[in-house]
């Protein structure tokens, strides 16, 4: 598929591409290509926009839409600054030969890197400017007095004298660079960014005409199908490649160490060869027993270890404080879990090769793509093409590798689609944790010193340029994930940073003098250790962030109730930030928060206790949590109204209230789908969603056996207030929600029944185990 | 291998394969279908569904041979980005949906129930959607559009 062919198909416009000047390619610079960095742009403001004949305008981002809403908000963002009708954009993303390198797109940090001042943002303001000022040439009047409308510049005191973009530039180039004191338009101007566009893939996604990865069909294209090794670090001892021999369609067997995969001409018959394939598997090291895992990992000796914030004087005041509270809290292994397995297909011909994937990353994949493959990375194009929302790194690179290893072996484009199975029991889990908090509280109830410390499991991650075997396939075909160094005692911090979120809230996040923090204790102590899983780990929605947030937002509110005070005054109490303040306040006014202490019954629970009556029925109750998302990057508070069934140990979430703050707001209704969304995945992996093993391989295979919420589920009804910040950054807003989601259910918990859960899930099981224990 | 001779979307299609191979590598591979989609291979999530005489199915373990002679209608069928169907459109006007993927089974496991019990209440509709996976937790929107497309069969 050529790449007109390839836009075309992607439902966007027909561009001319001869009169397009594609993005130079900008070369990689190995430091920007680790994860989390944005990738270098373009300097020149033709690898961002291109202005045809007709005025039409083609804008080119290196940050694509994986299901968020982020391709309409971007094509928002550049009919308002460019002030042409939203219809006369469109918009090419994550093409290695056609966009700019902007990284990775993950991590809340699309909304951050280009509708700020940098990147898409400022390429469009460069534009207008420019065109403005061409037109100011043209037409003779200072640019001051010129208006720009639909595409039209004119004169604001007589419009007569008016040039439009296609007449000013168009089928030639801008041969600028990006314009650094570009000025953006003022939030107050906007009649695009700002209102709640509706997404554009879907009504070809709801009638079933939008073109997925999974429907990329390129002439000659064959079909692949992995053998994965029965147990984790299986190795290969020998491959009987008769007993496939004769199967129909059946083209190759490829293995290439301990990668084994079945090429044919049909996907069911590859399926069934696949099946069918005689693999004689070394077993790996046996797996420790799930039961115990988080002792095992509370115990390991090997880590590496990150001291965020220390004031060096934690000890002392836990010594000699009047009360100290503690709690420990677990974190299971989740799985992204994509609701489609990942898929992709790879067309190698000798020492080009071109990649259709989902990946979030064309730019780093294609640099260790061509580690696996052997080839120059200037001869691999990866072309960004949507898969089902991956919420981190999930099976599209890695599915990438295995196409691109099979073309490869073959010489023809070859189609991978993974099964359940494969996808779920060798992904990149989002990890496990075990938190462990002691706070000193004086006489007043005020927290006088906060101590935490954490530790998670790691191996492998975001392959980035140069390592592949941070990713399953890469490790199966030899290469190994990026090493683990234990270090221990940790050095002290240099500078402040949030550390994802493993600094709570509370405490002033004080480095070398400096309050980097969002709260008022001063004496604090927060460190984590990492240390080697069994599994491969990876970046899963709101990573690290949201396992620290549980455990800080559960235990301000263990502390709160040790104290019989109320969960939102206590927390305003120990709060500085006044836009952190200002979202705890706004959820609880919607959610018409009751001060009072937590649990609800407390009285009747004690003379249910006195009279050995143990509850039951359905108990309700409350709760709040809250967090600046990365300390920079997004507000949330959120309230939870829930029912605990205290025969069953079922929890119903009734109501959710979110106050979000993640600065201007450029699409309303896109990111109110992000927080219910967020709210929605979070209640799923609050309440059931864990990954299990047992002595050699992970058992959580399907949807039986990784249970998920489905559409029969009651859901809760949600409420999202959003404070629009106009001239505050733009912040994230895919991660806030989700993040705040499990402390609000574990203290409305709690609040109904005085039962505190302090392991995720909350199955019914441990619910019910937990309310027995009471 | 044999050939099987089905109706997909109103349009007469024969194939020459391996009767038990599933309707779905029909539809999305030699059929080039870009609705009905691979999840699980598992009847578990409903990616692949499609309408069969009416009742969804779930076509990664429907043998296409149980199908033949048998209309098939998938995503495409119901209607098109010009002209959509009313519970396409209510998707639309309720912006239902974030990556899209798990849609065929959501639009027609509703649609299916909904001819069937028009005068269907939200408890029942939402029980209806058992097995029905959305991982981007659009829930509630989607049933929100389901419940609009009702209102509409109704009135």
């Amino acid at each position: 598929m050529n790449r007109r062919r390839f836009i075309v198909r992607s439902g966007a416009l027909v561009v001319s591409f001869g009169a397009v000047r594609l993005a130079q390619n900008v070369g990689l610079d190995t430091a920007v290509m680790a994860q989390g960095l944005n990738g270098p742009g373009s300097r020149q403001l033709d690898g961002w926009i291109a202005i045809r004949a007709d005025g039409s305008i083609t804008a080119f981002t290196g940050k694509c839409e994986l299901g968020h809403g982020l391709y309409t908000a971007q094509t928002q963002l550049i009919a308002e600054e460019l002030c042409v009708p939203f219809s006369r954009v469109t918009l090419v993303q994550c093409d290695t030969a056609a966009t700019p390198d902007q990284g990775t797109t993950s991590g809340a940090q699309s909304h951050p890197a280009n509708f700020n001042s940098s990147n898409l943002a400022l390429a469009a303001a460069t534009a207008r400017e420019a065109l403005v000022a061409m037109a100011s040439e043209r037409l003779s009047v200072p640019a001051g007095q010129l208006v720009v409308r639909n595409g039209v510049v004119s004169a604001a005191i007589d419009s007569t004298k008016r040039v439009s973009y296609g007449e000013l530039i168009g089928g030639r180039t801008f041969n600028l660079a990006l314009n650094q004191n570009a000025r953006r338009k003022s939030a107050a101007d906007w009649t695009v960014l700002g209102t709640p566009v509706r997404r554009v893939e879907i009504p070809a996604m709801v009638a079933g005409r939008f073109e997925f990865v999974h429907n990329v069909r390129v002439p000659g294209m064959l079909h692949g199908c992995v053998v994965r090794p029965p147990s984790t670090n299986g190795s290969v001892r020998g491959i009987d490649r008769r007993s496939v021999e004769g199967m129909p369609g059946v083209v190759d067997v490829v293995v290439r160490k301990a990668f084994v995969g079945v090429v044919a001409e049909k996907p069911w018959q590859a399926i069934q060869a696949a099946a069918r394939l005689k693999v004689d598997w070394a077993a790996g090291a046996p797996l420790g027993p799930h039961a115990d895992f988080h002792t095992r990992l509370r115990g390991d000796a090997s880590t590496r270890d990150t001291r965020m914030v220390d004031s060096g004087d934690v000890d002392a005041a836990l010594s000699k404080a009047g009360t100290v509270v503690r709690a420990r809290y677990h974190y299971p292994y989740q799985m992204h879990g994509s609701v489609g397995t990942a898929c992709a297909v790879a067309d190698v011909q000798g020492d080009k090769a071109t990649i259709w994937a989902a990946s979030q990353a064309v730019w780093p994949l294609r640099s260790s793509v061509a580690l696996v493959l052997g080839l120059r990375q200037e001869n691999i194009r990866v072309i960004f093409k949507q898969g089902p929302g991956c919420y981190g790194i999930n099976g599209a690179d890695t599915v990438a590798y295995d196409a691109a290893i099979l073309s490869q072996a073959v010489g023809k484009p070859v189609r991978v689609q993974l099964s359940r199975r494969d996808e779920m029991a060798w992904e990149n889990y989002g990890v496990a944790y075990v938190s462990e908090e002691r706070a000193a509280v004086d006489q007043e109830g005020t927290i006088v010193a906060w101590d935490y410390e954490a530790w998670t499991p790691t191996r492998g991650g975001r392959p980035g340029a140069g390592t592949p075997g941070n990713l399953v396939t890469g490790s199966l075909a030899g290469f190994e994930p990026v090493a683990f160094q234990p270090r221990s005692p940790a050095p002290a911090p240099t500078a402040f940073a949030n550390g994802n979120n493993s600094v709570p809230s509370y405490v002033t996040g004080t480095v070398n003098g400096r309050a980097g923090g969002t709260g008022r204790v001063a004496s604090q102590r927060v460190v984590i250790h990492s240390v080697r899983s069994p599994f491969f780990t990876g970046p899963l929605r709101s990573p690290d962030r949201l396992q620290n947030t549980f455990a800080h937002e559960s235990f301000i509110d263990e502390i709160a109730a040790s104290r019989r005070l109320d969960p939102v005054e206590y927390r305003l109490k120990h709060l500085s930030d006044p836009r952190l303040i200002a979202v705890v306040n706004a959820a609880a006014k919607t959610g018409n928060w009751q001060s009072r202490p937590s649990p609800l019954g407390a009285g009747a629970l004690a003379e249910a206790a006195r009279a050995s009556a143990r509850p039951t029925g359905i108990a309700s109750g409350r709760g709040i949590s809250c967090v600046l998302y990365e300390g920079d990057n997004g507000y949330c508070a959120m309230v939870a109204e829930v029912d605990v069934n205290q025969d069953t140990g079922a929890v119903i979430v009734r109501r959710l209230v979110i106050a979000n703050d993640s600065g201007p707001i450029s699409n309303p209704d896109g990111l109110r789908n992000q927080l219910e969304g967020g709210a929605i995945q979070g209640i799923s992996r609050t309440l059931l969603e864990e990954v299990t093993w047992d002595d050699r391989q992970v058992t959580s295979v399907d949807w039986r056996t990784y249970k998920p919420i489905y559409l029969s589920d009651e859901m809760p009804a949600i409420e999202t207030i959003l404070i629009n910040r106009p001239d505050m950054p733009a912040a994230g807003a895919g991660e806030t929600a989700v993040t705040v989601v499990a402390g609000a259910i574990a203290n409305a918990i709690f609040d109904a029944t005085g039962v505190r859960l302090r392991q995720v899930p909350f199955t019914p099981e441990r619910v019910r185990a937990a309310l027995l224990a009471r | 291998m044999s050939r099987i001779t089905l109706r997909v979307n109103g349009t007469p299609q024969t194939v020459d394969l391996d009767p038990a191979t599933p309707l779905l590598y029909i539809l999305a591979d030699d059929l080039q279908l870009n609705g009905p989609k691979f999840g699980c291979g598992l009847g578990q999530c409903g990616c692949c569904t499609v309408l069969v005489k009416g009742q969804a199915v779930r076509s990664c373990i429907t043998p296409v041979s149980t199908v033949a002679g048998a209309e098939v209608t998938t995503l495409e069928g119901l209607g098109s980005v010009e002209k959509p169907h009313p519970i396409q459109q209510a998707f639309i006007d309720e912006q239902a949906a974030q990556c899209g993927f798990c849609l065929s089974g959501v639009v027609l496991t509703a649609k299916a129930y909904l001819d069937r019990n028009p005068k269907a209440g939200e408890a029942e509709i939402r029980k209806a959607m058992s097995g029905v996976l959305c991982r981007c937790g659009a829930n509630t929107r989607m049933l929100k559009a389901i419940m609009r497309y009702a209102r509409g069969v109704k009135a």
